[in-house]
């Protein structure tokens, strides 16, 4: 390998716009995701839903199904193995329903056959007798005793309240509102898709699957298929984005199943509309929200009810009615709180992650209360939100100190100072009307209004959860390998991985391996943690490789490994002349470490929702001009003005 | 009801050449057989109703949803992938500069400007850009958002992606 450096290379390193390195393969549509995936005598997957959201089911009839030329298997709850349910938080949703539907769209069986066609005729020929039931779809009637329970695990999945400061204080000014947060969709383009490959012995399974998590995943697989862990491996396939819908098991344990039962590769892939139907949501939420304030427009009291709609299962519901509860006061100074949370089940489709997390359904209520409160202080959006602004130092609702930066009055500051778009012009195109090329609007009746939207955002997983990241860097002959279970569904960790070790440990050349479960786990693609939490692991990895490099230099030339430290591609002694290449010094020998990253330990809250449960935050203002055709109530959004605090940019281009 | 599934045999014309099918369903879409049968898995499947894009060819030079075309009807007409563009691509001259090249100047200019992301929309923007540039070489920003308002990405914003038209198109003028 030439020692002879390019100094006038930009070095992909950490700071600089590094591209992507999976960037060729996808613009030249050679990239493999998940559903790109092909095998030798392989069969196609297919699930049968319930259309009903409550029903309890009589009899299940496989026979006709199992008859048609192609079909392979048809399995329902009873071909299960292990544990009939999963679930991440608690396991209450059945790998397959048995006696009960509990949503519309809830899995009854599955399907394997030799085309997507024949799966198709084969889920028609399957006849399920249900006793259809009246379906409780309100949360505030679901959260009552007198409700029928619709699951043996009751109604009320959480409730979490908060009292900090005193709950008797008045102000000067109170405003309050009812705001109604309805359903979203992650709506990821890449739907779900995963192929299962059953090993020779009917013993084990792989499955190479889009998802978040590996796992986690594995360890919801494993139970239900009774198989130990290291007999299920799973290898991450492309993932077309995620935010947060590929957090829960969805095609996992089916796919997998037909597979052992089949002795086949098995591919699975969702239309779009099953897709609505095989993941969680955004939760709706129903919040109650009443500020008071001194006449000055300084907030000195938060009440607030919060009910939020988890479905028919609980997912991740208890973590995200904390998200949301604690972030009841925005990222604004407020002393005094009373807080009620409650994550309900119901009949409507399951809710879980998706980004943002509880703090969006808080934001949209806070956000709209901040801007009441101007109007009954007399202020403006801007004044009466940096009036508030929190700061380091400051106590949260939950007791929690602020310890971090939290730069709320600058990102408001640095966003309200963006050039205001120009107003839609006498003879604007029709086109950038709201509605765009539907041509529906009507000049006459498009209103411009501006809104304000200001938010903090815990980092990482809260409450005494151990989201900790695994890495493992190998340096051979000038070249890092390094090795993780990360989940990279899009936000470049892929880019970001390689510049790090670039930066520590001073080599050009980054590979990186299969990620898959043959290694710890990398925790969960979500919370905006993998650049802190797998991007430390990586880190870690690389130095303590960097450690033993210098070891082996330092004795190999006879110089106190304390003295060496790494500047750009060399090791250098930093009280002497000696340097030496990070390619000829790992020349012949192979380093190796393993890194496990673990972020600071955080608290459960208390029966007054006091604790420091989170790890850390972010903060971002925003600022949105739209256009509206207030006859149709078309929206065009014409700007949005936004600054975050994004800390150390590591990466400018992504 | 119980056809058998599989015996239509036809041929299409795929990135220049005669891809033959054959034990083919006549229900395929285009989309389906390109990918599934002719080993062709840069269009993607995203809605299969002609909603996001993902799954975009041309076919005689139009732009067009694979997914909502009947594979069986496109014998006889010159459908182009994005594995087959920088075959067809006017700016490049011979067999030598495709393989040096490996990407055409819109790939290159998405990777450059920062607009893939997940990747999964990408071959179908790509795919409609090159049509865009093609029929239009000098859009005005209004044309090219209407031009790729049949793309929907869920990662980038767009914000990136339209940096990158304008990246070509402005080296495109330069160059010509």
């Amino acid at each position: 390998m030439s020692t002879v450096k390019q100094d006038t290379r930009l070095r992909d390193i950490l700071g600089t716009s590094a591209l992507r390195p999976d960037g060729v393969a996808k613009v030249m549509g050679s990239f493999s995701f998940s559903s790109d995936m092909w095998a030798e005598n392989m069969l196609w997957g297919a699930t049968l839903r319930s259309p009903h959201p409550y029903a309890r089911i009589i009899s299940i009839d496989t026979t006709a199904a199992l008859l048609i030329s192609g079909v392979s298997a048809v399995i329902t709850a009873q071909d299960v193995p292990g544990k009939p349910t999963y679930g991440l938080i608690s396991a209450d949703q059945p790998v397959f329903a048995s006696e009960f539907v509990r949503y519309m769209g809830e899995p009854v069986a599955a399907v394997a056959a030799d085309h997507p066609e024949t799966c198709r005729r084969a889920l028609a020929a399957i006849i399920v007798n249900y006793e259809v039931l009246t379906p409780v779809v309100d949360p505030e009637l679901a959260m009552l005793a007198t409700t029928e329970q619709i699951h043996p695990d009751g109604n009320l999945i959480r409730y979490q309240h908060i009292l900090h400061g005193d709950p008797l204080i008045t102000s000067d000014i109170t405003v309050e509102g009812n705001y109604t947060i309805g359903m979203q969709d992650q709506a990821f383009l890449g739907l779900e898709a995963a192929m299962a490959f059953p090993d020779s012995g009917g013993n084990g399974v792989e499955l190479h699957i889009a998802t978040q998590w590996l796992h986690e995943d594995r360890g919801q697989i494993a139970a239900c298929l009774k198989l130990p862990e290291d007999n299920v491996r799973l290898v991450l396939g492309g993932v077309g984005g995620a935010f947060g819908a590929r957090e829960d098991i969805s095609l996992q344990v089916h796919c997998c199943l037909l597979a052992l039962r089949t002795g086949r590769p098995i591919k699975m892939q969702y239309s779009r509309e099953e897709s609505f139907f095989g993941h969680v949501h955004r939760h709706p939420a129903k919040i109650w929200m009443k500020h008071h304030a001194t006449k000055e427009g300084k907030i000195v009291k938060v009440e607030s009810r919060m009910v939020f709609d988890g479905g028919a299962y609980t997912s991740t519901s208890p973590a995200v009615l904390i998200n949301g509860i604690t972030h009841t006061q925005g990222p604004y100074q407020c002393e005094n709180a009373v807080v009620d949370g409650y994550a309900v089940r119901t009949n409507n489709p399951p809710c879980g992650a998706m980004r943002g997390f509880g703090v969006v359904q808080a934001c949209f209520a806070h956000e709209s209360q901040m801007d009441k409160l101007a109007q009954a202080c007399g202020l403006s959006p801007v004044e009466v939100r940096l009036i508030n602004a929190m700061h380091t130092g400051d106590k949260l609702i939950t007791g929690q100190v602020m310890e971090s930066v939290a730069p709320v009055e600058r990102c408001i500051r640095e966003t309200d100072a963006i050039p205001m778009p120009e107003p839609l012009a006498a003879n604007a195109n029709v086109l950038e009307f709201p509605g765009g090329s539907g041509r529906t609007a009507d000049r006459q009746n498009i209103v411009r209004g501006i809104g304000w939207g200001v938010s903090m955002k815990n980092l990482m997983y809260s409450e005494g959860f151990d989201d900790y990241a695994t890495a493992r860097c190998t340096l051979t002959n000038g070249i890092a390998s390094l090795k993780f279970a990360t989940a990279e569904v899009g936000q470049g960790f892929v880019t970001l991985a390689p510049q790090i070790a670039r930066s520590v440990l001073g080599v050009d050349y980054v590979v990186l391996e299969t990620s898959d479960t043959q290694i710890g786990s990398a925790g969960s693609t979500s919370a905006s943690r993998q650049t802190w939490m797998s991007g430390g692991a990586v880190d870690g990895a690389c130095r303590l490789v960097r450690e033993r490099l210098f070891e082996h230099v330092g004795k190999l030339h006879n110089i106190d490994p304390i003295r060496l430290m790494i500047e750009h591609t060399d090791v250098i002694d930093t009280i002497g002349t000696f340097r030496i290449s990070v390619a000829e010094a790992s020349q012949d020998i192979t380093l190796s470490e393993t890194f496990e990253h673990h972020h600071r330990k955080t608290e459960d809250l208390d029966a007054n929702g006091q604790g420091n449960c989170h790890v850390a935050f972010a903060f971002v203002a925003h600022r949105a001009v739209v256009d509206v055709d207030i006859d149709l109530g078309l929206v065009k959004v014409v700007q949005i003005a936004t600054a975050q605090d994004v800390g150390r940019v590591l990466n400018p281009l992504s | 009801m119980n056809e058998t599934i599989g015996n239509e045999m036809y041929t299409l014309r795929i990135n220049g050449q005669d891809r033959h099918v054959k034990d083919a369903w006549v229900g395929e879409s285009l989309l389906y057989v390109l990918r599934e049968r002719l080993e062709l898995p840069g269009a993607k499947g995203a809605c299969e109703q002609g909603e996001c894009g993902s799954c975009t060819v041309l076919m005689d030079g139009d732009a067009v949803c694979s997914c909502l075309v009947m594979a069986a009807t496109a014998v006889g007409a010159d459908i182009v992938t994005v594995e087959g563009l920088i075959e067809n691509d006017p700016s490049i001259a011979s067999t030598a500069e495709v393989i040096a090249r490996q990407v055409t100047d819109v790939q290159q200019a998405f990777i450059e400007e920062g607009g893939v992301q997940c990747g999964f929309c990408t071959p179908g923007l790509i795919v409609a850009v090159h049509h865009l540039l093609d029929k239009n070489p000098d859009p005005t920003e209004l044309q090219v958002k209407e031009s790729i308002s049949g793309n929907i990405c869920r990662c980038t914003g767009y914000g990136r992606i339209f940096a990158a038209v304008e990246a070509v198109i402005q080296v495109r003028k330069a160059s010509r």
